[in-house]
């Protein structure tokens, strides 16, 4: 098929970026959203002109590495997929197609599809983790967990960090990240300890990189590939009050 | 750091190698003994001391990973590289299946030993068996460790830790979540790094590419680094260097890795002495999504735990295009069934991806290319009921949907085999430390534990063994008893590796030709598949050893590379990897060609018994082949390290 691609190039950070017009012929149904940006770039590349920078690795949806805004949707129009497992017969001969990087400010762009997410980084070393260091844990069965209990801990540990749910937040927020995280290990009774405090620790830092706050909008769900529930945020909430009303954000700050 | 630019090496027969004896260093004693003994005779580094000796880590898997962060615990300085744009995202985190462990919480007979011994046969007796036998002992850490970590792995109603079955072993001793075991662990290991990065510990560099190693007085001091934003050739000292780069599945272009999977780094330090061992153990996964196009860029596995439900097939007739529910059970030709009784569906890979290889290659494949075979969930749908199977394969089952637009509740799963693993790497000793001295390697990038063929589980298993509680014994060994002299980037050998890095970004650029580096590096795969792939002959061989110079010297002259080298040029990139990936892809081939006996992974069709199955010569081959660069256009030399089995007994392979 045939597609008109509308695709979001910008030179570098501090340039002005601008979409530019492709005509891209004898695109497959079968292949993917990158392996149709692959085929642009190798028209590109024939024609002496400079490639569309994206990030992608394992193009299978786990990496959390792509992620393009596709017709104004982040990670295009079907629910539950990453770019990378987007297939082209999502779409018609014809179609019109705008490619575009994340827009969040604490995700600056760096070349073309390419944004920072190091944010993202930050929110985690901030206190998203268990503090175990090697060598010191006990048996693993000593501490029985119950089925539905993990499960749910397994639902929110599924976020893969491509950052859509920021792209898609009007307000540029990354509590579905943030809170994906706490409940992941605030669900566990390993996690325990340290809940309250590593919620407050995780959303410091998410304030500090400047992204917006929740208001329950609802477009980070709808667009997560890995289809995390916004009930997390609510638990996440829950652990900062407490944790704050205990002091944990003073105490580290 | 020559490159090889043009074709000098045409081989037409085999060549003759000069060869040396290797000792991996293995300590004495009963093989139960030897890890725990050896712990205690290590020299150990005063924890005051720990902070003044930098250590350079070069990925961030599973090994990468929990090896910085557990060197940073230790209070080492650690300087940690990885090329994605955080750590969290290597490749490790595509794992599906699950880890082993010689837990037995299952009361179903397994052991360190058993785990042992598994591993060695399954690996086709080529592996070092003092290693093996040290992996099975720590595997159970393993998971004590990551569920302290809060990583979330399958439970059973009581609360306890569930596990599964996986290839090549009868009973079940696979942990896992979900399908997406490999990510829980590596975030696991991720966020322990991250935990390090906050306490300073370890400073991390996303975005970076190691471009060479660096070696002052024999030993491994530091690295130079292509910043992959801005371009800048760095350089960095260290006391000693990590590599946990991973596997080359990549040279066949097509494979499960990640599209950013390399082998740079090892073989820039294969460039700079370090031994690289058995690149001809090559994995090809039996369960993976057939081709569909020409424009594939790369295969998607099924996890290889769905053999646990899913039964393999092909008609009985050839050429057959009914809907594969029209086909009554009377025609359907259940191969691994019916010719592995014991084991079924549940063969080691090699076996299982032959078998694929064989009905297909005869006519009996399935689909529209007619490059599969069925895996078929009917009878376990059937028998446990449908949010069974989704409740255990659900995000594998939407993963082939979304890709082949197939219903795989209601139609059979088409597989084939794809290149997914390598068994082969950088040689190690005991103490994971390659032939230069300060440079240890972990993971995939090492050769060691799964000899010619790797059992499904097992990588996780040993990436987080070397990472969490080999290398923090070794590497304190090593720093305590070297004699490190003041080394500084202003060293002619820095100054020297960085001239060369900087130069070849250069020569890249000049090129201009008119082919795009992925046209060279698909036809680079293909060759590869054709001629060294899952069957491979003497005559196959000498073809991809003829024509792999031919194709780089085009490369080298006809590559086109656009844009320049002080910005994010992702096809710069990949020309430095495909350029390597040429130099490997001839030593792969020489490896496959001189070892004249099959086994595991490296099937020569001209080695195997009457009914098919691999046939191992072990008197001349049961060694590990630790080749030596020897110069461009030069034969490398052949280090030979024989391995010794005193606890397993050479045996052929039986799976019936």
């Amino acid at each position: 098929m045939k597609l008109h691609l509308k695709v979001w190039r910008q030179k570098s950070g501090n340039r002005q970026g601008h979409l530019v017009d492709y005509e891209l012929d004898n695109v497959s149904p079968d292949e993917s959203f990158l392996e149709m940006m692959d085929l642009l770039n190798e028209k590109l590349i024939e024609k002496g002109e400079e490639p569309v920078a994206f990030d992608h690795d394992c193009r299978e949806g786990i990496c959390g590495s792509c992620g393009m805004v596709i017709n104004g949707i982040a990670h295009g129009p079907k629910a539950a997929v990453t770019t990378c497992q987007l297939h082209m017969r999502n779409f018609k001969d014809g179609d019109t197609v705008v490619v575009e990087p994340w827009r969040a400010s604490p995700f600056p762009i760096i070349k073309d599809l390419v944004v920072d997410r190091s944010a993202f980084d930050r929110i985690i070393q901030a206190g998203g983790y268990i503090s175990v260091s090697t060598g010191s844990a006990p048996d693993a069965n000593t501490l029985p967990v119950g089925k539905e209990q993990s499960d749910l801990a397994m639902d929110a540990a599924q976020c893969i960090a491509c950052g859509a749910c920021v792209a898609a937040c009007p307000n540029g927020s990354a509590m579905l990240f943030t809170a994906a995280k706490a409940a992941h290990l605030g669900l566990l009774p390993q996690g325990q300890p340290e809940r309250n405090r590593r919620a407050v620790l995780m959303i410091n830092q998410q304030d500090a990189e400047g992204f917006g706050g929740c208001t329950n909008i609802g477009e980070c769900e709808a667009v997560c590939p890995k289809s995390i529930s916004m009930d997390f945020i609510a638990r996440l909430n829950r652990d900062v009050l407490v944790g704050t009303i205990a002091g944990a954000g003073r105490v580290e700050a | 750091m020559a490159t090889e630019t043009s074709p000098a090496v045409t081989v037409t027969q085999m060549p003759t190698f000069t060869e040396a004896t290797l000792d991996p260093g293995v300590p004495p004693g009963p093989i139960e003994e030897k890890w725990e003994k050896h712990k205690f005779n290590m020299k150990l580094v005063n924890p005051a001391n720990k902070r003044k000796f930098t250590i350079l880590v070069l990925g961030t898997g599973l090994a990468g990973a929990s090896a910085a962060a557990s060197l940073g615990e230790l209070g080492y300085n650690v300087k940690s590289f990885c090329f994605q744009d955080s750590p969290r995202r290597a490749h490790s985190i595509a794992a599906q299946g699950g880890i082993n462990a010689a837990k037995n919480y299952r009361n179903d007979g397994d052991s360190v030993f058993r785990l042992f011994y598994d591993t060695i046969k399954g690996g086709d007796y080529r592996a070092r068996e003092a290693n093996v036998y040290r992996l099975a002992q720590i595997s159970t850490n393993i998971i004590d460790q990551c569920v302290a970590q809060g990583v979330p792995f399958a439970r059973e109603y009581g609360g306890l830790l569930d596990t599964r079955s996986f290839g090549g072993a009868q009973v079940s001793r696979t942990f896992y979540a979900r399908g997406q075991t490999g990510q829980q662990l590596l975030l696991g290991a991720y966020q322990a790094l991250s935990r390090q990065i906050a306490a300073k510990t370890v400073e991390m560099h996303p975005r970076t590419e190691m471009l060479d190693l660096v070696v002052i007085d024999g030993r491994a001091r530091g690295v130079v680094i292509r910043d992959l934003i801005t371009g800048k050739i760095e350089t960095y000292v260290g006391d000693a260097v990590v590599m946990a780069t991973g596997g080359y599945s990549n040279v066949y272009y097509l494979s499960t890795n990640a599209k950013g999977c390399n082998a740079s780094a090892i073989w820039r330090a294969y460039k700079k002495g370090a031994y690289l061992a058995n690149p001809c153990f090559t994995q090809i996964h039996p369960t993976c999504i057939p081709v569909a196009g020409e424009s594939q860029s790369k295969l998607t596995l099924m996890s290889e735990s769905l053999r646990n439900d899913g039964r393999i097939w092909v008609p009985r007739k050839a050429d057959d295009k009914r809907n594969p529910n029209d086909i009554p059970e009377g025609e359907r030709n259940y191969y691994l069934e019916e010719r592995y009784p014991a084991f079924g569906n549940l063969v080691p890979r090699d076996v299982a991806s032959r078998a694929a290889k064989a009905v297909v290659d005869s006519g009996y494949g399935v689909g529209e290319l007619k490059n599969g075979v069925y895996l078929d969930f009917s009878t376990a749908i059937k028998r446990l009921g449908e949010h069974v199977i989704k409740d255990r394969y659900g995000n594998l089952f939407d993963m082939y949907a979304n890709i082949t637009g197939e219903d795989p509740y209601k139609v059979p799963m088409r597989i084939y085999p794809a290149l997914h693993y390598t068994m082969g790497g950088l040689w190690v000793d005991y103490n994971l430390m390659s032939s230069i001295p300060g440079l240890f390697v972990l993971g995939e990038a090492n050769f060691s534990d799964h000899g010619a063929n790797r059992l499904g589980a097992s990588a996780l298993m040993q990436g987080l063994s070397d990472g969490y509680f080999v290398l923090p014994y070794t590497m304190g060994n090593y720093l305590a008893q070297a004699t490190l002299g003041k080394v500084t980037t202003d060293d002619p050998a820095f100054k020297e590796a960085q001239y060369t890095v900087d130069d070849q970004v250069k020569r890249f650029l000049a090129i201009k030709g008119t082919r795009t580096v992925d046209s060279f590096h698909r036809e680079l795969g293909k060759l590869m598949w054709d001629d060294c792939g899952m069957g491979r002959t003497a005559e196959s061989l000498q073809h991809a050893l003829t024509k792999i110079p031919q194709l780089r010297a085009e490369f080298w002259a006809n590559v086109n590379v656009p844009g320049g080298g002080n910005d994010l040029n992702q096809e710069l990139e990949k020309a430095g990897r495909v350029a390597d990936f040429f130099e490997l892809a001839e030593l792969i081939c020489l490896d496959a060609l001189h070892r004249n006996e099959s086994c595991g992974g490296h099937f020569r069709e001209e080695f195997q018994t009457p009914d098919g199955e691999a046939l191992r010569d072990d008197e001349n081959y049961a060694y590990v082949a630790a080749w030596q660069y020897a110069g461009a256009g030069v034969s490398p030399i052949l280090n030979k390290e024989p391995l010794k089995f005193d606890y397993v007994k050479l045996s052929q392979r039986s799976y019936k």
